[in-house]
């Protein structure tokens, strides 16, 4: 069964129709790149997934069940995490604490609580070594390199049981080798069962990474294919609209 | 033999000690240090019993305040009218006080101002996104004229039946000889400096500093932290006014006149960043000593006290220029 479907969703702000009719299913342990041209709804549709927008009309199901979510929080606690395009990471606190930020482990009771700092470097180093990173509960963010700094935005989903891990153009600003990091998180998130919906401009991370692609223009789902199926010159006609619809 | 990745993760980049190395508020320490130990040769005066109760009852009002400001400073934001709000709460209590009633409700009197200030700069700034500079400005000039209509503009030196008491609590040395004022400061520090390193609260305080937009994304309270943060901020106005109060015996409408300025310069000298994300209760305690070593020893050195505002201005520049340098060479 699908981890999450879509079934027609639409989503109008006023006149402008910036998703209309989509549907598609999400699988466990699939990596699903969304491509599009700017302006193609590929972020209005992350944003009804991640919660910060309604659907107009459409309806979402999580494990066959109606989703109806209001804000970020209630996707995170579906099990939807998303990783932000600029990772939303604090430079001045450590690795650790990013990763722990609005969920922070604490010990003692109610409001004497105090943070549980030994539990949050463990539990933080353990998550960094599932995905096989070299980055330092302990070391402070702004000191981290590019791949470094996925990691930790990356490690964040991986506290709960995400089901769902929705990466806004991970890869976009940063250098060949940390590409190829990323690429390997990504990698380490499918074999653990988790969906990932890859939403890139890049055609050689989602051909490399991704098991099947869904292309959108203006709003539409012009295509929804396996990669093995498909070709990058395809994909890029689709984007562009020279083909009007994949076959 | 290969280092694991296990090996990696565990690895600690700085020791504690780089770390203090790393850090202004050390340096100012260290300089304050130095300071004594010159002074205490070069004057009689200096190291006296009678001249240390007074640097160190001197640096309370600012310091309180300045643990306060940190917090603010530390979100990002700043709060101006901190002066103007120390005299408003000491004269909130002293016209009550004078009415007769007793120091309980002077207090809570007092403090209750400061929480309704703080909660209306916390407000504007946090849910309808004024700058802070110009809502705190603007408290700056209300909170001080609100104090003269509440005097009338008059000294208030009599505190009804609690009058003793109250000079007994701001100026009295319960404690092994040391001034009350710096008792409430040391604990006060103590509860700052707790809630920034082991509260959730405050890991949200250096969250919102860091990366503002970061800590709504990933679910942190932001506006009801930042109403919270001018809230304190007020309240420690307030207690120092109280304190002050009871310390001069007497409240005019000028008291705390171009605090906010002092207390400012305190949390930046003791490592606050006004950018925001980084600053420390010591160090909030820290910047306030070495401003009132300056002052202090300025007039026991005979300098005229005309080239106080330039010692201590210089300090703030030099010691935001440390900060700079290490900047520089990470770069």
């Amino acid at each position: 069964m699908a981890v999450l479907e879509l079934t027609n969703v639409s989503k109008h702000f006023g006149a402008i129709h910036a998703v209309s009719n989509v549907s598609f299913s999400l699988n466990a342990g699939e990596v699903v790149g969304l491509m599009g041209d700017n302006g193609a709804g590929k972020s209005t549709l992350v944003k009804m997934i991640a919660g910060n927008f309604r659907p107009s009309e459409g309806t979402l199901r999580m494990d066959g069940a109606e989703l109806v979510m209001h804000k970020p929080v209630d996707a995170r606690r579906h099990g939807i995490e998303i990783v932000h395009q600029d990772l939303a990471l604090c430079n001045n606190l450590t690795a650790a604490a990013n990763v722990f930020l609005g969920r922070e482990l604490r010990k003692g009771v109610g409001p004497f609580s105090i943070l549980d700092y030994a539990s949050m470097y463990r539990r933080a180093g353990e998550i960094f070594k599932e995905l096989k990173s070299e980055t330092r509960p302990r070391d402070l963010v702004n000191k981290m390199s590019g791949g470094q700094r996925q990691a930790v935005a990356i490690a964040r989903t991986m506290l709960s049981e995400a089901k769902i891990v929705l990466m806004d153009e991970p890869t976009a600003a940063i250098s060949v080798r940390q590409v190829a990091e990323v690429l390997n998180l990504i990698r380490q998130l499918r074999e653990k069962g988790i969906a990932v919906v890859l939403i890139s401009h890049r055609m050689p991370d989602v051909f490399t990474v991704a098991d099947r692609v869904i292309v959108m223009r203006r709003g539409r789902k012009v295509a929804d294919k396996k990669i093995a199926s498909s070709s990058p010159e395809e994909v890029t006609g689709l984007i562009t609209g020279a083909i009007e619809q994949a076959a | 033999m290969a280092i694991t990745l296990e090996q990696t993760i565990a690895h600690k980049q700085n020791s504690r000690l780089t770390q203090i190395l790393n850090s202004q508020t050390f340096w100012v320490l260290v300089a304050i240090i130095a300071a004594c130990i010159f002074l205490s040769f070069a004057t009689n005066a200096f190291a006296t019993k009678a001249n240390l109760f007074n640097i160190t009852r001197n640096v309370t009002f600012v310091a309180i305040i300045a643990l306060g400001m940190t917090l603010v400073i530390i979100t990002g934001g700043i709060d101006l009218s901190v002066g103007s709000v120390l005299c408003l709460c000491s004269m909130v209590l002293a016209v009550v006080m004078h009415a007769g009633y007793g120091i309980e409700v002077g207090i809570l009197a007092s403090l209750g101002t400061a929480v309704i200030v703080g909660a209306f700069n916390g407000l504007l700034i946090a849910y309808l996104g004024f700058p802070p500079f110009v809502v705190t400005l603007g408290m700056l000039s209300i909170a001080r004229s609100l104090a003269m209509v509440a005097s009338n503009n008059t000294v208030v030196f009599e505190f009804g039946p609690d009058h003793d008491l109250l000079l007994s609590v701001g100026g009295g040395a319960w404690f092994f000889g040391i001034a009350n004022p710096v008792l409430y400061m040391v604990v006060l520090a103590l509860i700052t400096g707790f809630v920034l390193r082991w509260t959730r609260f405050g890991r949200y305080v250096f969250a919102i500093g860091g990366n503002e937009h970061a800590a709504t994304l990933t679910g942190v309270p932001v506006k009801q932290i930042k109403v919270a943060v001018y809230i304190i901020s007020a309240l420690s106005a307030g207690v120092a006014g109280i304190i002050q109060t009871g310390w001069l015996g007497a409240v005019t409408t000028n008291i705390g006149a171009g605090m906010e300025l002092q207390v400012i310069a305190a949390a930046v000298i003791g490592g606050a960043n006004l950018a925001g994300g980084i600053g420390t209760a010591f160090g909030a305690l820290v910047g306030s000593a070495l401003i009132e070593v300056i002052r202090n020893s300025l007039g026991l050195l005979g300098i005229n006290a005309f080239w106080q505002g330039t010692f201590i201005g210089g300090a703030i520049i030099l010691a935001v220029l440390f900060d700079r340098i290490r900047t520089f060479r990470r770069e």
